[in-house]
């Protein structure tokens, strides 16, 4: 044997001369000129590559910090509709008359705080009928401070504390005139109900989905792997168990999964939700995985860290796993794209996020009541910020799998 | 035949339990005591120990795995903890709506998608196919929520094709009034994911010998691709119509939300909204055995549509 051994060396040796340096392209770097060579992909990958930046920019508090402060006047329109709006703007409420938008001002906030949704969309109708009769094509920036102002009148003739209110308001209009916010009549793409920045809130919205998306695709890929290493590697009674138990979880439909562990775990916050969608989310991989251990643990190179004395963990982890790491890679990559959509979906319920907290589900849920009122920028900027990344996203992950396993081509996942 | 339907269904038995296990661990144990979410933040101890003699969470876990297996098999889940109502009359008459949107938004989604996705294959690779392609990726990556308030919007609110929201008490008047444009958004969500689906399964099937065969001898290209290649490429359509056929009894949560449709689906989102544990409890189980159950069915029909499947 070892003779054997020894002329097989020898006979090789000098091909190993010949090229001293050819080392041969591993996995991952087939797969990296592959995904170079997929011009959408890396197109793709480029644009995820902005999103994750943008999202780590606003979270590290560079950019975006001061999404929550009101710069603009109430529905301030995007500026690049500004020149549509005709001689009414200079006199929307700016910096002429910075006492009346800062009386109005806490008005609509206190009304905000308090009023409950069925007051809210009577406001809403209020102020969509007024707006329905008065603005015509073109007329947007009137609309928009005629708009709060019915809301405001209508307010007093409903609230029985109006006087008091207004004695409020006069008493104090003197001090807040005393640090006059200097409100802007237009902002990059608009501004929301209570003027803030909806090209910053979208910015900050990113931050958000991106985070949930990456962390519970994370967390789910890590659950249905680990299960399905198991399942796979030790078979028999384990396996049964796992398959039980994915039986189980996958005879669920997965929202109304989703929606019951929401409705349970009472409290709000992005780690639930994180929670949530990866605590749930593990069946696809889990199949995927147990599969793929169930394929290489008969693999001679298993059988060699068996007998070389490698444990069981050791032979599951550091032997198996990376052989199909491009497995859990794609997984991962699915179930962002599925992730943000869920969270989007969740946080637009309210079951997601909490309120103090923006994400493009909470802006779409409040875009849904402006549009009624004309005012269609939030909507667009989240929804197409939203669009944008998943089909980037998607793309990338059909570029990805192409890449790392030729084999899928063609197959639709999630 | 008869012995693997029974062999199947005996199968079910662990499933299913572990769904009532799964379900009971999540309302009685992870979520905390059940009577402090029912007593709500007012109320004192005594309430509270009523509550917990009422629902029988004073019991040991055991008996109280048992009370929710009688509940399951007797359908009787009690009362709503916020409306009232019995439980199993608003499964029974939540019902009716979502399947009045659900099934014609399904048969209406798979025509055209299969439609669509032969049509599609059959130019494989022209610009038709490419722009199709492209729109599907894109329609897909839009949210839905963007759709249903944009369409109800533009079409109900603006245009004024379609009543905004509701549910009137005539069927015709539900399906053909308040039910299309549900019905329409619904087509336009899911028939590009569907789309993208069947087109691989078709494209599949195109390269097939078979259809070499077909043409040589002179067959009709309509009957080609309507009668040999979709017979072959139908196995897996079937399997992707049977896996949303639970979804069915869930009806579309957002849709049925939007426009009011007093479906199961809207009653899910309230219950979760106000903690009603028994509605969900309810609809989760009785959904996840419809979900095993279909299973099956779809198992059936594979053999149904395809001889060579052995059942074993």
């Amino acid at each position: 044997m070892a003779t054997h051994a020894a002329a097989l060396n020898e006979r090789r040796a000098p091909t190993a001369r010949e090229v001293p340096h050819a080392v041969s392209p591993g996995l991952w770097t087939l797969a990296w000129r592959r995904l170079r060579a997929d011009r959408v992909g890396m197109v793709s990958l480029v644009i995820v590559a902005a999103f994750i930046v943008m999202m780590i920019l606003s979270a590290s508090g560079l950019i975006a910090a001061d999404w929550n402060r009101e710069v603009g006047i109430n529905y301030a329109p995007p500026s690049f509709l500004a020149g549509d709006v005709p001689a009414g703007a200079p006199a929307a409420p700016g910096a002429s008359t910075p006492l009346a938008t800062e009386s109005a001002q806490p008005a609509s906030q206190y009304k905000s705080n308090i009023v409950d949704p069925i007051g809210d969309v009577i406001a809403k109708l209020k102020g969509g009928k007024s707006e329905k009769g008065e603005s015509q094509p073109g007329a947007a920036a009137p609309a928009s401070s005629s708009a709060p102002a019915a809301a405001e009148s209508s307010d007093e003739s409903v609230d029985p504390l109006a006087a008091v209110m207004a004695d409020i308001r006069a008493g104090k209009g003197v001090g807040a005139e005393a640090k006059p916010v200097e409100r802007k009549a237009t902002l990059p793409f608009g501004g929301d109900k209570w003027g803030r920045d909806v090209l910053k809130k979208t910015i900050k919205g990113s931050e958000t989905s991106i985070f949930v998306g990456l962390a519970a695709a994370a967390l789910a890929t890590f659950l249905g792997t680990v299960f399905g290493a198991l399942a796979g590697y030790f078979g028999k009674w384990v396996d049964d168990a796992f398959n039980w138990f994915y039986s189980v979880f996958s005879s669920i439909p997965y929202l109304l999964l989703i929606l019951a562990v929401a409705a349970v775990l009472q409290q709000k916050g992005i780690m639930t939700i994180v929670l949530i969608l990866g605590l749930t989310g593990w069946a696809g991989t889990f199949r995927l995985m147990r599969a793929e251990y169930l394929k290489h643990k008969a693999r001679e190179y298993v059988q060699a860290a068996d007998a070389i004395g490698a444990s069981s963990t050791r032979r599951m982890f550091i032997h198996i796993f990376p052989n199909v790491s491009h497995v859990v890679l794609v997984q991962m990559s699915i179930y962002t794209v599925g992730f943000i959509k869920a969270e989007v979906i969740l946080s637009f319920l309210g079951f997601g996020v909490p309120v103090d907290v923006v994400s493009w589900g909470s802006m779409l849920n409040e875009a849904q009541n402006e549009l009624i009122l004309g005012k269609w920028w939030q909507l667009v900027a989240a929804g197409t910020a939203m669009a944008v990344l998943v089909t980037a996203f998607s793309l990338f992950t059909d570029a990805l799998r192409d890449a790392l396993d030729p084999k899928l081509k063609g197959r639709v996942g999630a | 035949m008869t012995a693997y339907i029974v062999r199947r269904l005996w199968q079910m038995i662990p499933t299913m339990l572990g769904v009532v296990v799964l379900v009971f661990v999540l309302f009685n144990w992870v979520g905390g005591d059940p009577a402090y979410v029912l007593a709500g933040k007012i109320s004192n101890q005594e309430q509270i120990d009523n509550i917990r003699r009422q629902l029988g969470v004073d019991q040991p876990y055991y008996v109280q795995l048992g009370i929710f297996l009688k509940q399951i098999v007797t359908a009787d889940f009690g009362a709503s903890w916020s409306t009232n109502e019995r439980v199993s009359h608003i499964l029974l008459t939540r019902l009716g709506p979502s399947l009045t949107v659900l099934v014609p938004l399904t048969i209406l989604s798979t025509l055209i998608s299969i439609g669509l996705a032969l049509a599609v294959a059959y130019v494989r690779g022209s610009l038709t196919d490419r722009l199709v392609m492209i729109v599907c990726t894109v329609g897909l990556s839009i949210s839905i929520l963007v759709y249903i308030i944009v369409f109800q919007y533009v079409f109900a609110y603006k245009l004024g094709w379609f009543p905004v929201q509701g549910w009137g008490d005539g069927f015709a008047q539900n399906l053909f009034v308040y039910a299309s444009l549900p019905i329409l958004i619904g087509l336009v969500v899911s028939i590009a994911p569907d789309l993208r689906l069947y087109r691989t399964f078709v494209l599949d099937e195109i390269n097939q010998d078979y259809v070499r065969t077909a043409r040589a001898k002179g067959l009709s290209e309509n009957r080609i691709m309507w009668i040999h290649v979709l017979r072959n490429a139908s196995i897996p359509i079937i399997t992707n119509l049977m896996a949303g056929l639970p979804g069915l009894l869930l009806g579309s949560f957002l849709i049925e939300r939007f426009f009011s449709i007093p479906g199961i689906g809207r009653e899910v989102i309230l219950a979760v909204e106000r903690s009603d544990f028994p509605v969900i409890k309810a609809i989760t189980v009785y959904v996840a055995f419809a979900t095993i159950l279909t299973n099956l069915l779809a198992d059936l029909t594979y053999k149904a549509v395809d001889p060579r499947v052995q059942l074993k």
